[in-house]
C-alpha cells in the first residue's frame, strides 16, 4: 500500500502539486487522471523518487519514503517496476537483453534460469518470437509490452505506468490496459497508472484520482465517475458531445437497472 | 555565477560515482564495453592524424633549418620531442574530444531524454556510477595507450617523410632519435594523456547526463561538451607545462 500525505511540489514560483493526499491500495488499478499540466506525471515522479517533494510524506507499507537514505531507497526500488510513456527501452539491447537486465543486475541466477524467467514474462505479455529484435525493429504496442515485461520481471510489489496508452491505437491500448489490470490482480501489485485515456478510466479504474491544476479535485471509481457532480471532472471526461450523449444514455440505462422500474426502451420514449 | 553552478554540479556528479556497485560483473562488462568503444572507435583517426602530423613536422622542420652548420639528424630530435611533448598528447586528445566527447554527450543525452536514465534509477541503480564511471575509467585506460601509439606513429611518419622527400636518410633519422633523448618527456606526455583523458570523458558526460529537452538540446549539449573539453585541454596543457617542465 502507498499512502500519500499532503504532497507539495513546486518549480520556482509555480506550484505543480498542491497538498495532495491519497491512499493507493494493493490489488487495485489506481488511476491518476487529469489534463496535460495538471501535475499527474510530477506526482508519479515524486512517488518513485525521481523528484523530491517540497513537503509531505509518502509511505510504502508504512515506511516513509521521503525520509529514507539512498541505500534504503535502492532496496525499495527493487520492488518497484515502472512502465514509461516512451517505454524507455535500452536502444543498444535486444528485447531479451532489455528484460533480462534487472535479473543480470540484481540476481545471481545462471543464464538458463534468467532466460527461463525472461521467456515466462514475455509469454505473459503475449510477446513471443521477438527475443532477438531491437527496440527500433518493433511496434509501439510491442515496446509497451516489453516495457511491462521488464517492469514485472522481478515480481514487483508496486507497478507504475506513465501514460501506457499514449501513441497507441484504441485496440492496442485496450490490450495494454487489460494486461496491466490482469497483472495487478494476479500478483496483487499496487498499480498506479497515469492516463488521460477515457477507455482506461472506464475499463480498469478501480480507484481514480482526478487532478486539476495540481490539486486533487475528485476521487472515486469507474462506477461512481459517471454520477460525479464535479463540473471540472465532467468537462474533462465527457469533453465531446458524443461522449456527453453516451454518458446520458448510460446514466439512463443504469438508472433503469437500479430502479428496476423501466427498461431502456421505455426511458428513451 | 553560472560557471560555479555548473562546476558545483559537475563535482557532485563525480562524487556521486563513488558508491558500492550493485553488481560488479555488470560494471566490469560495461567498463570493457567502453574501453572497446573509445579505443577501437578512435583508432583509425588517431593513426591517420599521427602519421601525417609526424610527416609534416619533418618536412616543415627541414624547411626552417637552413643552416649548413647544423647536422640533419637534429630534425629527428626536433620531430621526436615535438611529437612526444605536444602533438601526441594534445593534438590527439583535441581530436578525441570531438570523436569521443560528442559520442559520450549524445549517448547520455539521448538516454536522459528518452527516460532510459530514469528507468535505471527506478530499478535502484546508481546511474552516475553505472553510466559515467565506466566511461571515465575506460578513457583513462585507453586514451594513454592511444597517445603512446600516436607518438610512435608520429615519429614513424616523420621518418618515412624524411626519406620519401629526400630530406634525410633512415640512418640519420635514427641517429637523431637516439641523441639527447630525455625519458622524462615520455612521463610528462603520459601525465598530460591521463589529465586530458579525464577531461575528455568527464566534461561530455556531465553535459550529456544533465541535458534537458529534446533532440535539439542533445545537439547543443554535444557541441558545448566538445568546445568546453577543448578549452579545458588547452588550459590544462599550459598549466601542466608551467608546473612540470623545469
Amino acid at each position: 500500500m502507498i499512502e500519500i500525505k499532503n504532497i507539495r511540489k513546486s518549480f520556482g514560483d509555480v506550484v505543480v502539486i498542491d497538498s495532495v493526499s491519497a491512499m493507493l491500495e494493493p490489488g487495485k488499478a489506481n488511476l491518476i487522471i487529469g489534463t496535460s499540466g495538471s501535475g499527474k506525471t510530477v506526482l508519479m515522479k515524486c512517488l518513485v523518487g525521481l523528484f523530491e517533494p517540497d513537503s509531505g510524506e509518502i509511505y510504502y507499507d508504512g515506511k516513509d519514503f521521503t525520509m529514507m537514505d539512498e541505500e534504503e531507497r535502492k532496496e525499495l526500488r527493487q520492488q518497484i517496476g515502472m512502465l514509461f510513456q516512451g517505454s524507455a527501452l535500452f536502444d543498444s539491447m535486444t528485447v531479451e537483453q532489455n528484460v533480462m537486465f534487472p535479473l543480470d543486475m540484481f540476481t545471481q541466477w545462471t543464464f538458463t534460469q534468467k532466460l527461463k524467467r525472461v521467456n515466462e514474462v514475455l509469454d505473459r505479455v503475449n510477446l513471443q518470437d521477438a527475443n532477438h529484435k531491437f527496440p527500433a525493429e518493433i511496434s509501439g504496442g510491442m515496446k509497451k509490452r516489453v516495457g511491462i515485461a521488464r517492469a514485472i520481471v522481478l515480481n514487483p510489489k508496486y507497478l507504475f505506468c506513465d501514460e501506457p496508452n499514449s501513441g497507441l491505437d484504441p485496440q492496442t491500448a485496450l490490450v495494454i490496459d487489460k494486461l496491466i489490470y490482469q497483472i495487478t490482480k494476479e500478483f496483487n501489485t499496487t498499480t498506479v497508472v497515469n492516463t488521460h485515456d477515457m477507455n482506461s478510466v472506464m475499463e480498469i479504474g478501480d480507484h481514480i484520482i482526478y487532478m486539476y491544476q495540481g490539486k486533487k479535485e475528485w476521487e472515486g471509481n469507474n462506477k461512481e465517475i459517471i454520477f460525479s457532480k464535479s463540473k471540472l471532472l465532467n468537462d474533462f471526461i465527457f469533453a465531446s458531445e458524443f461522449l456527453q450523449d453516451a454518458k446520458d444514455m448510460r446514466m439512463l440505462e443504469l438508472k433503469g437497472k437500479i430502479s428496476n422500474e423501466r427498461n431502456m426502451d421505455d426511458l428513451l420514449k | 555565477m553560472l560557471f560555479f553552478t555548473h562546476f558545483g554540479r559537475y563535482l557532485l556528479m563525480i562524487k556521486g560515482m563513488f558508491t558500492k556497485p550493485e553488481n560488479m560483473k555488470m560494471y566490469w562488462k560495461e567498463l570493457m564495453h567502453q574501453c572497446a568503444e573509445i579505443g577501437i572507435g578512435s583508432l583509425g583517426i588517431v593513426v591517420i592524424i599521427s602519421v601525417f602530423i609526424g610527416a609534416v613536422s619533418t618536412v616543415q622542420t627541414a624547411y626552417q633549418l637552413v643552416s649548413p652548420v647544423l647536422p640533419k639528424s637534429i630534425i629527428a630530435q626536433i620531430v621526436r620531442d615535438t611529437v612526444i611533448l605536444e602533438f601526441a598528447p594534445t593534438l590527439t586528445c583535441i581530436v578525441l574530444a570531438g570523436v569521443v566527447g560528442s559520442k559520450i554527450a549524445s549517448e547520455l543525452g539521448n538516454m536522459r531524454v528518452s527516460e532510459q536514465i530514469d528507468a535505471l534509477e527506478i530499478m535502484g541503480i546508481n546511474t552516475k556510477a553505472y553510466l559515467v564511471m565506466p566511461k571515465i575509467l575506460g578513457a583513462l585506460i585507453v586514451i594513454p595507450m592511444l597517445v603512446i601509439l600516436a607518438a610512435v606513429l608520429g615519429v614513424w611518419g616523420g621518418r618515412m617523410a624524411g626519406t620519401l622527400a629526400h630530406i634525410l636518410s633512415h640512418a640519420e633519422f635514427d641517429k637523431g632519435l637516439l641523441t639527447n633523448f630525455v625519458p622524462y618527456n615520455v612521463s610528462f606526455s603520459l601525465v598530460k594523456a591521463y589529465t586530458f583523458a579525464f577531461i575528455i570523458s568527464s566534461i561530455p558526460a556531465y553535459y550529456g547526463y544533465f541535458v534537458k529537452g529534446g533532440a535539439l538540446e542533445i545537439g547543443r549539449a554535444s557541441t558545448s561538451a566538445v568546445v568546453s573539453s577543448c578549452i579545458m585541454i588547452l588550459f590544462a596543457d599550459y598549466v601542466l607545462a608551467a608546473i612540470l617542465l623545469p
